[in-house]
């Protein structure tokens, strides 16, 4: 593949064509904060923490790192005034959303925003996608979504009932960064919920030891992707 | 419909066409679009066939059902061929006179004749009203010529003559370089270069591309593309051929809103009649170049006229943007180029490749070519659509073609650009309107809307109206435009309502700047202009709001009372029966006041009071006058 020499924040690198400017700011050690990226999923360009400033032609622009493809040539700066402003405002704006949200918390701190100036809600979901992704990209299954617009968006499954897609895997909640998804075993039954939707699944029984240990949906859906026998999952993996 | 096989076949089409048409048989031609519907047209249409009828010409004389001629102020608007007598708001019981009068004896009808609100002369013709002999109708002017779902009106006009001409004397690189060297720049609202998009997606690797027609038009107040869509639906097809013929496409897309049925309707006409006589589908007049293009209906999201999240929806998916680092002519819809035009655009075409770019040059500024729409709304006398070259002044189109403010009311300040742009101040109204003066002044073009605005408009209200709407209308993908309008939208309510702080315009300011610098998309990116050009243009209303609690332009309700006069009240009793919460205290001979606890500022009581008396005012920043004493206020009237 092709290499192509960029400089971030004053240090000459090369990056390999068709990698984003946070991939390859990653490999030379410079951070840059994100809250919509996870290296497992697809770029999403929504959070904008990870905005910097590119330099071409004596002339400068905006862009967000997690989706801009390195060019031979380009200058990056990580740090100027203009992105310390954007991601200042941006936190701030966050944190008036979720004010008892902890990455927001400590992005706040980290920037010096001591407190927002806007009103109050209390949010926990930032929207920065990454179950939806999750849920399509890694499980495969579309259980969640982004449904409505502006500032009615929300995460839910379709119209807010339980998931018959649904297979309890629990990715979207794993991957959750603020903890607006959650998931908890109790006796045989999983609970996975987000703020107006919650699906609830029949955990499976080792014939071994007894302990309920994973969902059946899930294990129905690993057993026929993977065309095993239908007794495969009978017992957990610790009494294999 | 037979097929043609070959430009000469359309030319003796044309000419047959003509052969079976009398020039100066009487042609009654009346406006069917959305505008001229919604003013009872079809009544209008229905009297004037059964008039004919009545009066024994059948067959001597034609109706047509027209597309928008654009002054929609003046509707039902119905145009006599072949004198060109313009008639305006002409109702069903009109019908009998001009048919008897004008068709008949040839005399034209007075009462429904034009009349200049300032000089009070009549005009009969185009050429003599201002509204139409100011504009330079290069697009809308067919529109009263032909029925939308002929075809055949649109080849007598020369219709698809462009078309012929570019497949059978030009290679699709002449086309495409005179459409370049024409400065075509795009019409939706960034004023992209086309010619330089159309090469992108032409040179872009792939061998399947798609063109695309956006008619997503969601500006309030803006109807442009819907007046050329519906009203000479062939005229953006033919264009739309003949860009795919210079990209290489042999696929496209029209996008239109769900809110355009008349749009749609008349689309799928003309669709199935260009398929019909070969100017779609395969070997087009007989040359190898292939193109079919379908329909797409938008589900009534504003975001999606964004030309990313519209390929988004295209693809099934729910429209929201996505980065254009790699620029959608070169990955589109499916990653595969596509060149996406707006309706005018696309309608600027056919015009180019007949007569040429040096005559397209020869129109307009030094940066911006051609003729431009605009939709002019708002406190204006003539409301409607109007077609000006680049390069005309803000001032001209309001005052010389829209015929100035109405009631003798000052002008206070011009929106162009839709929900994107910015209000624009009587101190610029010299401005040459195009992409890049407006720019400027912080507005922008945008697809042209233009809203102008009397000094009885709010500019702080102007702005919460806008952002209220992009608030509802962002996808909410991003973050700076979600949090970020809704955070405005809060301030801006705020300021209305009288609970404006110290500190809120410099805040207002702040967001605005970050919102424009760090959203996704345009609509992020431009959300702010209203709310920068009121603060940099109308700071003193903001620091009225938010100082003395003062709505100077006397709107926002929260900051107003209303008053009645006890000295010109004459107790007539309407604004009391009128007022929907009770909040008028009075009775017959006892003048009446206002009860200000239960008063919900709805404004009833003013729009009520008989103009002779004019009893009610509205207050703003001052407090209301206790009302008259009980013995003070029974009128004693004298028997005459």
């Amino acid at each position: 593949m092709k290499e192509v020499t960029l400089n971030i924040d004053g240090k000459e690198t090369k990056a390999k064509e068709g990698m984003t400017i946070l991939e390859a700011a990653k490999e030379i050690g410079v951070r840059i904060p994100t809250l919509c990226y996870h290296e497992g999923l697809s770029p999403y360009g929504a959070c904008r923490i990870c905005s910097v400033e590119i330099f071409r032609d004596k002339r400068s622009r905006v862009v967000a790192s997690c989706t801009y493809p390195v060019e031979e040539g380009l200058v990056v700066k990580t740090d100027t005034e203009r992105i310390i402003d954007i991601r200042k405002m941006i936190i701030e704006l966050l944190l008036a959303r979720c004010p008892n949200v902890k990455v927001i918390q400590d992005l706040a701190l980290e920037y010096g925003v001591k407190e927002t100036r806007f009103e109050l809600e209390n949010e926990n979901c930032i929207l920065c996608g990454l179950c939806v992704r999750a849920c399509e990209e890694i499980a495969g299954v579309g259980a969640i979504s982004l449904v409505n617009r502006g500032t009615r968006r929300e995460v839910a499954t379709p119209y807010y009932e339980p998931s018959t897609a649904c297979i309890g895997c629990g990715s979207c909640a794993y991957v959750c960064p603020t903890g607006a998804i959650r998931m908890e075993d109790k006796g045989d039954t999983r609970i996975v919920q987000g703020s107006n939707w919650k699906t609830e699944f029949k955990l499976k029984k080792c014939e071994v030891c007894g302990n309920y240990w994973a969902p059946e949906a899930q294990l129905e859906y690993i057993r026929e992707k993977a065309n095993l026998p239908p007794d495969f999952f009978d017992v957990c993996p610790n009494c294999k | 419909m037979p097929k043609l096989n070959s430009p000469a076949e359309l030319e003796e089409l044309r000419q047959d066409i003509l052969s079976r048409r009398e020039p100066n048989k009487p042609c009654i031609a009346i406006c069917a679009g959305t505008g001229c519907r919604a003013l009872g047209c079809d009544r209008v249409i229905a009297t004037f066939k059964e008039e004919v009828r009545k009066q024994g010409l059948v067959g001597k004389v034609d109706i047509k059902e027209t597309g928008c001629p654009g002054f929609c102020e003046k509707g039902t608007v119905v145009v006599i061929y072949p004198q060109g007598i313009c008639y305006f708001q002409v109702k069903p019981e009109d019908a009998a006179e001009v048919v008897s009068q004008t068709i008949v004896a040839h005399k034209v009808v007075d009462h429904l004749l034009y009349i200049d609100p300032i000089t009070n002369e009549k005009a009969a013709y185009e050429k003599d009203i201002p509204f139409y002999k100011n504009q330079m109708r290069l697009l809308l002017g067919n529109n009263s010529k032909l029925d939308p779902r002929s075809i055949d009106d649109y080849i007598a006009l020369g219709g698809y003559s462009a078309l012929a001409k570019a497949l059978s004397q030009m290679t699709s690189e002449q086309v495409l370089e005179e459409v370049d060297k024409a400065k075509l720049r795009g019409r939706g609202g960034g004023g992209f270069p086309a010619g330089r998009k159309w090469k992108t997606t032409r040179n872009a690797p792939g061998e399947i591309k798609y063109v695309i027609v956006n008619c997503d038009e969601g500006d309030p107040g803006a109807f442009m593309d819907r007046a050329i869509m519906e009203g000479n639906p062939h005229s953006v097809l033919e264009g739309l051929i003949i860009g795919a013929y210079a990209i290489g496409s042999c696929e496209g897309f029209i996008y239109v809103r769900e809110e355009y049925p008349l749009a749609v309707e008349n689309l799928n006409i003309a669709i199935k009649q260009a398929e019909d006589y070969g100017f779609l589908g395969e070997n087009i007049l007989g040359s190898d170049f292939n193109f079919t293009v379908s329909i797409y209906r938008g589900a009534g999201a504003f975001v999606s006229g964004e030309s990313s999240a519209l390929m988004t929806a295209i693809e099934g998916k729910v429209g929201e943007p996505r980065s254009k680092y790699i620029h959608t002519s070169e990955k589109g819809i499916w990653d595969r180029p596509s060149n996406l035009n707006n309706v005018e655009t696309w309608a600027n075409v056919p015009p180019i490749i007949n007569n040429g770019a040096d005559w397209f040059t020869s129109i307009g500024t030094e940066g911006s070519k051609g003729t431009k729409i605009f939709s002019l709304v708002g406190k204006v006398n003539n409301t409607g659509l109007v077609e000006v070259p680049m390069g005309m002044t803000l001032r001209d189109i309001i005052y010389k073609i829209g015929g100035g403010i109405p009631e003798g009311k000052k002008f206070k300040a011009v929106q162009t650009g839709g929900p994107s742009g910015g209000v624009i101040p009587e101190q610029f109204l010299d401005t040459l309107v195009d992409y890049d003066e407006l720019i400027k002044l912080g507005s922008m073009m945008g697809s042209g809307g233009m809203i102008v605005m009397d000094e009885d408009t709010c500019m702080v209200d102007i702005a919460r109206y806008f952002i209220d709407f992009l608030n509802d209308e962002s996808c909410g993908k991003c973050a700076p435009c979600r949090e970020g309008l809704k955070q405005m939208l809060k301030i801006l309510n705020r300021i209305t309502q009288g609970e404006g702080k110290e500190g809120d315009i410099e805040l207002l300011e702040e967001l605005s700047r970050i919102v424009a610098d760090s959203s996704l998309c345009a609509l992020g990116g431009t959300a702010p202009n209203s709310v920068l050009t009121t603060i940099k243009y109308f700071r003193d209303e903001y620091e009225a709001h938010i100082k003395e609690k003062r709505c100077p332009a006397k709107v926002c309700r929260s900051l107003l009372s209303y008053y009645i006069d006890p000295e010109k009240c004459q107790a007539c009793l309407i604004c009391l029966r009128n007022c929907p919460v009770g909040a008028i205290n009075g009775g017959k001979n006892l003048i009446h006041y206002i009860d200000q606890e239960k008063c919900t500022r709805c404004g009833t009581c003013m729009e009520v009071c008989p103009s002779r008396f004019n009893a009610v005012e509205k207050i703003a920043g001052q407090a209301v006058p206790e009302p008259p004493l009980q013995e003070a206020r029974v009128i004693h009237r004298g028997k005459s």
